[in-house]
């Protein structure tokens, strides 16, 4: 029998035979967060701003980004990581505004890990001073647990998927510091309650900034842009301070 | 799915855990998962025996500790007990909530041979 509380760390016990427990104390996730952290210190470096993107699948991410890129491409270098389980057809998209995209299929995976992230980062063009965009794999639940290096994640949330997706799926976005939410221009049809799934979302984080924009109409992306300005405008900050 | 990266991840450490303080067999992982880390028990078990079965932890039993979800409520200035992420503060009903633990995923311990 393994009695898990009982022996101080690092002790190990001699058992009746060669039995002996061994005192491991291991995150199970460190080795991505390790490399996460390697990839945070390479945007640091490059003074990148990353954003992680996740969803359900079909929230409207690639629909998102397309728009996002166009608009904003004059203004920042851009680069953009899709994640699917299989195709290209996402960065294919990105590809058609003139931005730089890698694909990344994770194949059975059904997250993006630090290493992928890493390795499709090396692939391109250096974004010196500019964002980069991570488009997860549609899903709400994985993603949560992988930090890729990002500054923060986005959670893309759209009115067709019923007001209750903040409590069924709360990790995700507990771990977010944006919430948009997409398909706006839906709302009318679908009678989407906007005043209860942003009471649910700040259930389980009330920090949680939230926005409604529609990748259709182009409708609340000035103020998604405004918010993306602001951010990079604090990374520069704290970064002159650093360097004194 | 998710369940099937973490006993990846588990399988990894227990690999490194055997070239570092050599041993040949395992018998118990013991693992701390965290009440608010969204990992199901039994999904785990049924994946780790999957994940398990070409590697050194062959075999080997999965037992898994939950430690309470814990919470700073920021409206009473206490820590708090709570058993899910979208769950009232116990003592005010509030959602001014800051999870402060439950949220660990950790290899232990190893039995090992
Ligand atoms: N009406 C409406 N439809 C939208 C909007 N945004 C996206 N869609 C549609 O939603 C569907 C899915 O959009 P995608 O951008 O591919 O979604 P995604 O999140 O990237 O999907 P995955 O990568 O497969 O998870 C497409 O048919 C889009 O045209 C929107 O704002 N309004
Ligand atoms: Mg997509
Ligand atoms: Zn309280």
């Amino acid at each position: 029998m393994l009695d898990c509380g009982a022996n101080p760390a690092g002790q190990e016990i001699a058992g009746m035979s060669s039995e002996r427990i061994i005192q491991v104390e291991r995150d199970i996730l460190g080795k991505n967060d390790r490399l996460a952290a390697d990839n945070r210190a390479r945007f640091h470096a490059d003074e990148v701003l990353a954003f992680n993107l996740v969803s359900s699948p079909g929230a409207g991410k690639t629909s998102l980004l397309v728009r996002a890129v166009s608009e904003l491409k004059d203004s920042f270098p851009i680069g953009v990581i899709e994640g699917d389980q299989q195709t290209s057809n996402d960065a294919e998209r990105i590809r058609a505004t003139g931005v730089a995209a890698i694909q990344v299929n994770t194949g059975k995976g059904c997250h993006l890990d630090a290493a992928m992230v890493g390795q499709a980062y090396d692939r391109l063009p250096w974004l010196n001073g500019g964002i980069l965009f991570i488009e997860n794999v549609g899903n709400l639940v994985c993603p949560a647990a992988f930090d890729l290096g990002e500054a923060c994640k986005i959670v893309v949330f759209s009115t067709t998927e019923g007001e209750d997706k903040p409590l069924k799926y709360p990790d995700m976005f507990a771990a977010a510091s944006l919430m948009l939410i997409n398909k706006i221009d839906l709302a009318p049809v679908l009678d989407f309650d906007l005043a209860r799934t942003v009471e649910y979302a700040r259930r389980v984080n009330p920090g949680i900034e939230v926005m409604t924009v529609s990748a259709r109409t182009g409708e609340g992306f000035s103020a998604f842009y405004a918010w993306i300005r602001k951010r990079w405008a604090k990374a520069k900050r704290a970064e002159m301070a650093m360097q004194g | 799915m998710h369940e099937m990266a973490l006993c990846e991840g588990i399988i990894g450490i227990v690999e490194e855990e055997a070239r570092k303080r050599s041993f040949a067999k395992v018998n118990v992982v013991c693992l701390e998962i965290g009440a608010l880390s969204h990992v199901a028990p039994e999904a785990m078990k049924f994946c780790f025996e999957a994940v398990a079965a070409q590697t050194i932890a062959r075999g080997a039993r999965l037992e898994i500790v939950e430690t309470p979800g814990r919470a700073w409520c920021m409206a009473c200035s206490r820590s708090v007990e709570i058993k899910q992420r979208y769950e009232p503060c116990p003592c005010c009903g509030g959602y001014q909530l800051q999870v402060t633990g439950g949220e660990e995923m950790r290899v232990r311990e190893l039995e090992v041979d």
